[in-house]
């Protein structure tokens, strides 16, 4: 049997979703179900004087409204920040209580006061509008450069403070910098975004009277998580009273990695009123109150010599937070920013510095890349710069400073295992035709445009883990992931995963990578996940972990059958262990050529005996049946890496910018399906290109979303990119059994300085934030114009 | 949605008899469907024209042409006789929203909403358009008053729009990068005897003629005397997506782009 990792395996989920058989959240109605209609600040800060809902209580179809005041009497915990990061003084973070009905206080547009329970929809949505509440409001805080000299939005958090984090050392730093030739100097804005999941959030809450347990169906990333906090800080339910399933979830992009305020109202409130209850988000709540992402101001500075050498590298950020910290809110701007920040380079010393900060906002955060977008954005923009002000190709002074042993001490924080960047940057240089572009940029002016070549190299540290060194680092948890692998009597196998898909195939993958591990048909293999009451323990998908860590979680627990089952083949062959060679699905013993199919071998472990004889063929010491586990914590993260290049055309008239050429190479280690890899990797680069070119969410000073639609906040289309040309190179990862390494965060974290840097080169190294909107560089273009006649 | 009473009138003589001040009338449902949706407007009665047969067509006869008002935007963009009399209004139709708006929305719709960046009201300007109501005929330039504002009373429903053909005409938009509406949109039309109408749209509160582009084009017809003409700032609308400023220099931008493309 020839192996399927490697293959393209067509997707086993394409039947379902592509014709419409996908069942999701709000597919699901119970029988007797009320609607939620959550009632939400429409000022970004107030306080709450008085709720009223006396009028709202006798309009048609009300079942109860419930308020801040109800959840806070029954005790009902709020959400919380699972990453307690310490400042620079030794400090701990301050995060604010986050209940989830506001009782005294709304902190952003969209945070939820009240909810109404009803009958129907429409008679929940009329009920809502007859709700009064008196607000005293107050002025929002919504500046992020000057949030620390507002008003504290929180009691007892000064300047609006969460923590001031330093990774590095600064007096090494200043000794590299007094030695340097020039520093360069950087001030970059990252762009605040909105993930968009295709599906909204939703929840639907079955509350079981007799037997007490509250089965809360939801659009999540990691319904074992959300089962957790909801129990041990919400006081929803004791765990085994709560299941959680997440049945097909439409996207997530880290935005549903979060437990929300929905889920645990609606399960608490389901309890109460002895119904179920649905509630799904409408398009404007997704964008209110999903957690947004990035939103960072940087000050870098980079110490170089004259030819090219890095010495030095300074990160200063301020990293906005939102109105609470949530999740992965805390650690996004810190750990999984601050290390990546040196980016591919050998960096002799560095440090980032991260003040995150509380603003009158939504919550920010993780969205596809979580901190290495931001952090790649700041080394690749600088080393750009850089290549400009010293006259470098931007190739040349890449590798200059790449690394070329590996494993590779990264300055900060991370041992990469392996790698090999030069490889990767020669491919994307010929695969480019990078040496053509002075050509084609000639071709351009001949019409009247402007072409530009933007490069980027990048690493990153993702399938998050391993749990002694997160926890270590402020994890509240561990962050292993778990597999158990059924081999049922007549030859399926049935694995658990505690990875969830949302988009990311793991039906197939998976599948995939069992098959060649049990050498059984891929169709016998079914992949089951995103329910609490079937299988094992998981932390869930994000961070691109589901395949390095929930993978070899697989892997390992395919190992330990086929163990299992060479012990109960040797006694069914009648020879000892080491006389069996397994392979194709196949116990074989090498010198008889007798052999047992691994599907007999399975028969036989559930049915151990035979007629008239007493006998097993289960060896002494094993149990019956052949079903194994296998909890993985892999040794450190996966560390994918490649090289970007982009060309874009402008038109100085308009400042439109066309993405002419996009050619992307990464190296993610062994790739089990190259379909799926690399739909991972075009709808990583669609987002990275979004937060290039067209996507912003932008808040005015009084805290109103005022991209708050499609009317407004862009998401890019289809005609916004080029046809991506796609390559790849190996180097195997050390650190699990398959070589793999994550994929699916890479495009969205190489493509936005890829392009930025395109657009700076077009433009003739006039500095723009993103997203470069036609606008701006219209107006960069007509200075460019004015200096360029000046100088003539 | 709030409840409302829903009514498919066989003719505009019953239509009208229906509505009140509490009352819509439907064609497409492209803008009144989604406020309905998001509660921005509530109706008592709902008048859906679409049963009207008669307000539906596209008849090209000689210098005229008259498009029915409940004719949708894709039966505009297809129209083999339209493409050949007015290419630049097939086009125009062609680049409204995406293929389920095109296929729902329709003319009557468009220009009686008559959104500030909706492309139809620029077309009726620039091609001296008169609009048949059940009442009376009114020129486009008297049509379109203000932000969502249209000299339509109470009651009274476009039947047809009728176009003069031009000798050359094209329409360019600078679309908004998000909702695809005109940031500005340009409709360069000149007829027999020279005489050119340039009409905006996207720029101000609602579309208009643009007497100095048009002056301008009619002395003549080339991008070189679009360069001498000043277009200010003053009055233009701004937003997130476009400056006064930028709109005011798209708008010569695009003007050359329409002359160039006529």
């Amino acid at each position: 049997m020839a192996s399927l990792v490697g293959s393209r395996v067509e997707r086993k989920e394409d039947k379902r979703f592509l014709t419409g058989k996908g069942r999701y959240t709000a597919d699901i109605n119970i029988v007797n179900q009320t609607y939620a209609i959550f009632i939400r600040s429409p000022h970004a800060r107030a306080k709450i004087k008085k709720i009223d809902t006396s009028k709202a209580l006798k309009s048609s179809g009300v079942v109860d409204i419930l308020t801040g005041e109800h959840i806070a009497k029954d005790k009902i915990g709020g959400l919380i920040a699972g990453w307690a990061i310490r400042s620079e003084d030794g400090s701990e973070m301050k995060c604010p209580a986050n209940p989830p009905l506001a009782k005294d206080n709304v902190n952003f547009v969209g945070d939820p006061l009240a909810v109404v329970l009803a009958e129907s929809l429409d008679e929940a949505k009329e009920a809502a509008d007859l709700v009064k509440i008196d607000y005293k409001i107050l002025e929002a805080v919504t500046n992020l450069e000057k949030t620390m000299e507002s008003d504290a939005i929180h009691d007892g958090i000064d300047k609006n403070l969460c923590y001031d984090w330093l990774l590095g050392d600064r007096q090494k730093v200043k000794e590299a910098f007094d030695k340097a030739d020039k520093i360069i100097k950087l001030d970059i804005t990252n762009n605040r975004l909105i993930p968009n999941a295709m599906e909204p959030r939703a929840c639907v809450i079955d509350y079981n009277t007799a037997s007490e347990e509250i089965t809360c169906y939801t659009t999540s990333q990691n319904p074992h998580l959300s089962r957790l906090i909801m129990s041990a800080f919400g006081g929803v339910a004791p765990e085994n009273k709560l299941r959680v399933v997440a049945p097909d979830v439409g996207g997530g992009f880290g935005s549903k990695i979060n437990l929300y305020n929905e889920e645990i109202v609606c399960s608490w409130a389901s309890k109460k009123i002895e119904r179920p209850i649905k509630w799904v988000a409408e398009r404007t709540e997704s964008f209110l109150t999903d957690t947004h992402g990035r939103d960072h101001i940087t000050h870098a500075e980079l110490a170089v010599t004259n030819d090219g050498k890095f010495l030095g590298f300074k990160n200063e950020t301020i990293a906005n937070l939102g109105a609470y910290a949530r999740v992965f809110g805390t650690v996004t701007p810190t750990y999984l920013f601050g290390p990546c920040a040196t980016g591919v380079y050998v960096m002799p010393a560095a440090y980032s510095n991260v003040k995150a900060v509380y603003t009158n906002t939504a919550p920010v955060d993780a969205y596809r890349g979580a901190g290495r977008p931001e952090a790649t954005y700041t080394i690749e923009r600088i080393v750009d710069k850089a290549a400009i002000e010293l006259g470098i190709d931007p190739i040349e002074i890449r590798m200059k400073n790449f690394p070329t042993e590996f494993p590779f001490k990264q300055t900060l924080v991370h041992q990469i295992d392996s790698g090999d960047y030069v490889a990767g940057l020669n491919k994307a240089k010929e695969m480019s035709d990078y040496d053509g572009f002075v050509a084609r940029k000639k071709e351009s002016e001949s019409r009247g445009k402007l072409r530009g070549i933007g490069v980027t190299t990048y690493f990153e540290a993702c399938g998050i883990a391993p749990s002694p060194v997160v926890m270590m680092l402020g994890c509240g948890v561990g962050l292993w992931e778990s597999a158990e692998v059924r081999f049922n009597p007549t030859g399926q196998v049935t694995i658990y995963t505690g990875s969830h898909s949302h988009g990311q195939s793991h039906q197939t993958t998976f599948a995939q990578i069992a098959a060649d591990e049990l050498g059984v048909p891929i169709e016998n293999i079914d992949i089951v996940h995103g329910d609490t009451d079937k299988g094992t323990f998981g932390m869930g998908t994000y961070g691109s972990r589901s395949l390095t860590v929930g993978g070899i979680a697989i892997v390992n627990a395919c190992k330990k059958i086929v163990a299992k089952g060479k012990r109960i083949a040797a006694k069914m062959l009648e020879v000892s262990e080491d006389e069996i060679d397994f392979s194709n699905g196949e116990y074989v013993v090498a010198k008889s050529n007798k052999k047992k199919t691994i599907g007999e071998v399975a028969f036989a472990s559930y049915l151990p005996g035979v007629r008239d004889e007493v006998k097993s063929p289960l060896p002494e010491g094993d149990e019956p049946g052949l079903i194994e586990s296998s909890f993985f914590d892999p040794a450190n993260f996966s560390f994918p890496a490649g090289s970007h290049i982009a060309e874009v055309e402008i038109d100085p008239e308009t400042g439109n910018v066309k993405l002419d050429k996009y050619t992307a190479v990464d190296d993610f280690g062994t790739i089990v399906n190259p379909i799926i890899v690399e739909g991972q990797v075009h709808g990583g680069l669609a987002q990275g290109i979004g937060q290039a070119l067209t996507e912003n969410a932008q808040y005015d000073d009084t805290g109103q979303l005022i991209t708050a639609s499609y009317m407004d906040y862009t998401m890019p289309r289809a005609d916004n990119f080029p046809e991506f040309n796609l390559g790849f190179t190996c180097t195997k990862a050390t650190t699990n059994p398959l070589g793999v390494k994550g994929c699916g965060e890479a495009g969205a974290i190489a493509a936005p300085p890829t392009v930025m840097n395109a657009v700076i080169n077009a433009l003739g190294g006039r500095e723009i934030d993103m997203p470069a909107t036609a606008e701006k560089v219209w107006e960069a273009c007509n200075e460019m114009k004015k200096t360029n006649s000046e100088a003539a | 949605m709030k409840t409302f009473d829903y009514h498919s009138p066989k003719d505009v003589k019953e239509a009208s008899k229906l509505s009140s001040s509490k009352s819509v009338f439907l064609a497409g449902g492209m803008t009144t469907i989604p406020s309905m949706k998001l509660g921005l407007a509530t109706y008592k009665d709902v008048i859906n024209l679409k049963g009207i047969k008669k307000l539906s067509g596209i008849k090209v006869s000689g210098k005229i042409v008259k498009i029915g008002a409940t004719t949708q935007h894709a039966e505009v963009a297809k129209s083999k006789e339209l493409k050949k009399a007015i290419p630049s209004l097939a086009a125009l139709a062609e680049g409204i929203g995406d293929p389920q708006v095109r296929n729902r929305g329709t003319i009557g719709g468009s220009i009686a909403n008559n959104d500030p960046a909706a492309d139809y009201p620029s077309a009726c300007i620039a091609l001296n358009a008169v609009i048949h109501t059940n009442n009376r005929s009114i020129n486009a330039e008297t049509f379109f008053k203000g932000m969502y504002e249209t000299s339509l009373k109470s009651g009274e429903i476009i039947e047809s729009i009728e176009f003069e053909v031009p000798s050359k005409s094209n329409y360019q938009k600078l679309p908004n990068p998000a909702s695809r509406y005109a940031v500005i949109g340009v409709y360069v039309a000149r007829f027999k005897g020279d005489n050119v109408n340039v009409a905006i749209t996207g720029a101000k509160s609602c579309a208009y003629l643009d007497k100095n582009l048009s002056d301008a084009l009619s002395k003549d017809f080339s991008t070189s005397s679009i360069n001498n003409v000043n277009i200010s700032s003053k009055g233009i609308n701004s937003d997130i997506h476009a400056s006064a400023n930028y709109r005011a220099n798209m708008i010569k931008v695009y003007a050359k782009k329409a002359v160039e493309a006529c």
